[in-house]
């Protein structure tokens, strides 16, 4: 095991996020800030409690996973589209570093830092509204689990994305509309029972669900079903990342 | 005995059909400056680029230190140290950065010392803290050759590494190679310079059309480089040298009916009268001759241009 590379590529990592760390929190906390005067306190005023939760407090797991997953797909997309897209590349492929070392290093810094901004905003929702965590364990156990496997999502991309725009298309074409689709501002159980169906397929709503259970021990989906739909993901995206070093695909000739 | 790289008939295939590499052998030597001279797309880059893991292999074996690059890829990685070509830099980053990241990645614990005197040999302490994008390109150089560096490797391949370089820079750049040597690194380098090779490298190998054509002493070389070269139109093809001429120094070209005399130019040409007096009392004919001076760019010429 190469732990050194790992230490350095994870350093490297976050050291380029510390530099810009104005831009890489403030815009969060300004953006989840603008949806709590805006859904929370504006138009969640005029709306019904949702299984007993008000509607601003109940919006706090669907936007910090909003944020988990844009910033984990971004951080990473654009952690390893980088050196790909300047060339510095070499360096990393001529280095005894394995593919899971490579990994742990980019996809463990991306994470951590969507980590970080997720509990940022829910710092910055406690301002507005004085929601509980029922399970504060499975909170952090699905934040993490969540951060990691969007990280390598997004490491995925990267290695994929030609240009970038490709970089963008991915997380404004699917990542945001999945996300709001998802159930982050509403239940599943208020659509109408077709797109409940339709809506299923969406990894999204599993994720948000486990992680609002894990605030008010109500959900839409089993909590089972939840982690298990993750793990899964996270299966999937290991396997995609552990192909792609294989082949080399996109990475060598 | 195996060399410190060791290259046995690796050939390479891109996926658009183009073949890059075709069947190379290659010894380098521990220790020892060794130029890869070639035209461009001869394969040059292919084959460094195989040996340090960029690029991979559709068939033959290489071996670093012993160890195979497929099968032992972690202990041949880290001996080698790579500058690639093109100056490809993390812009934003600050020299130390990137430097400390590069130790890192090659399985090297820090060692500030060791990095500082890089630096210093390359000029770079006083621009340890500065970004790379404000750096010239001649220094964004310099910081690719410390990055390679940084991890002490026992090979060390140099791409190109005085294209598009300033003359203090190449000055430098040969100094450190020669001090690299002396530390018992081997140092293996492309370049299109001619007289970079003959200046510095103790062996040279020409590569064309993916092929070795050539691996040679320098100082052998520069024995062939020093002479001129009578070719004579034979009347009648030869199939073999006679005997009586058997101790001069002639080889036979383009299927016998040519016939090449390589003597020492210092004589002034002193040689020539002798030489043909002895080839009318051996009985052979000629339709015509030419003399000319032999050169390394002409050698390299001709065997890049005859080889398809």
């Amino acid at each position: 095991m190469n732990l050194l590379a790992v230490r350095a590529i994870y350093l490297f990592e976050l050291s380029r996020w510390f530099r810009t760390l104005t831009q890489s929190l403030l815009s969060p906390v300004i953006a989840t800030s603008l949806y709590f005067v805006v859904f929370g306190s504006a138009i969640g005023s005029r709306m019904t409690a949702i299984d007993g939760v008000s509607y601003a407090a109940f919006i706090v797991p669907g936007l910090t996973m909003l944020s988990l997953l844009t910033e984990s797909v971004a951080n990473a997309s654009f952690g390893i589209h980088m050196p790909k897209w300047s060339g510095t590349i070499y360096e990393l492929l001529s280095a005894p570093v394995s593919w899971a070392e490579a990994v742990a290093g980019y996809v463990g810094a991306a994470a951590t830092k969507s980590m970080l901004v997720g509990l940022v905003i829910l710092a910055t929702a406690r301002i507005f509204v004085p929601y509980h965590i029922a399970h504060p364990l499975w909170m952090a156990g699905f934040l993490a689990l969540t951060a990691v496997t969007f990280s390598l999502f997004g490491f995925i991309i990267g290695v994929w994305a030609e240009g970038w725009e490709r970089l963008q298309i991915v997380p404004a074409l699917i990542i945001t509309p999945l996300t709001f689709l998802g159930g982050s501002f509403y239940s599943i159980a208020m659509l109408p029972p077709l797109w409940r169906k339709v809506t299923l397929f969406n990894p999204v709503v599993y994720l948000v669900s486990g992680f609002r259970w894990s605030f008010y021990g109500v959900s839409d989906v089993g909590v089972g079903l939840s982690l298990g739909m993750t793990a899964g993901f996270l299966a999937l995206c290991l396997m995609a990342v552990w192909w792609i070093f294989k082949t080399g695909y996109k990475l060598k000739t | 005995m195996t060399g410190i790289v060791s290259v046995e008939g690796l050939t390479k295939t891109y996926a658009s059909g183009f073949q890059a590499l075709k069947s190379v052998d290659l010894e380098i030597r521990a220790g020892e400056i060794f130029a890869l001279l070639g035209p461009n797309g001869a394969g040059k880059t292919t084959l460094i680029n195989i040996v340090c893991g960029l690029t991979r292999p559709s068939g033959g074996r290489v071996s670093v230190g012993g160890h195979d690059i497929v099968r032992d890829w972690r202990a041949a990685r880290t001996l080698i140290g790579l500058v690639p070509q093109e100056l490809s830099t993390d812009a934003f980053e600050s020299v130390r950065a990137t430097v400390t990241f590069s130790r890192g990645l090659f399985d090297k614990p820090k060692d500030p010392a060791y990095l500082e005197k890089v630096l210093r040999d390359l000029s770079l302490w006083d621009k340890k803290e500065a970004t790379i994008m404000s750096l010239s390109g001649g220094m964004k150089r310099r910081v690719l050759i410390a990055k390679a560096l940084s991890h002490e490797p026992r090979v060390l391949f140099l791409d190109e590494p005085t294209a598009g370089v300033d003359v203090e820079l190449r000055r430098d750049m040969w100094q450190m190679v020669r001090t690299l040597r002396s530390g018992g690194v081997t140092v293996i380098l492309t370049t299109h310079y001619i007289e970079e090779a003959e200046d510095m490298a103790d062996r040279v190998g020409v590569i064309s059309g993916g092929k070795l054509v050539l691996v040679e002493d320098k100082t052998t070389l520069m024995q062939t480089l020093g002479k001129k070269q009578l070719t004579l139109r034979l009347a009648q093809p030869l199939a073999t040298i006679p005997e009586t001429l058997a101790d001069l120094p002639l080889t036979l070209g383009a299927d016998g009916s040519e016939l090449i005399y390589i003597f020492d130019s210092k004589g002034g040409g002193a040689e020539i009268a002798p030489f043909l007096r002895r080839l009318e009392e051996a009985g052979v004919g000629y339709t015509d001759l030419a003399t000319r001076e032999s050169s390394l760019e002409d050698i390299f010429v001709s065997l890049v241009s005859t080889r398809p």
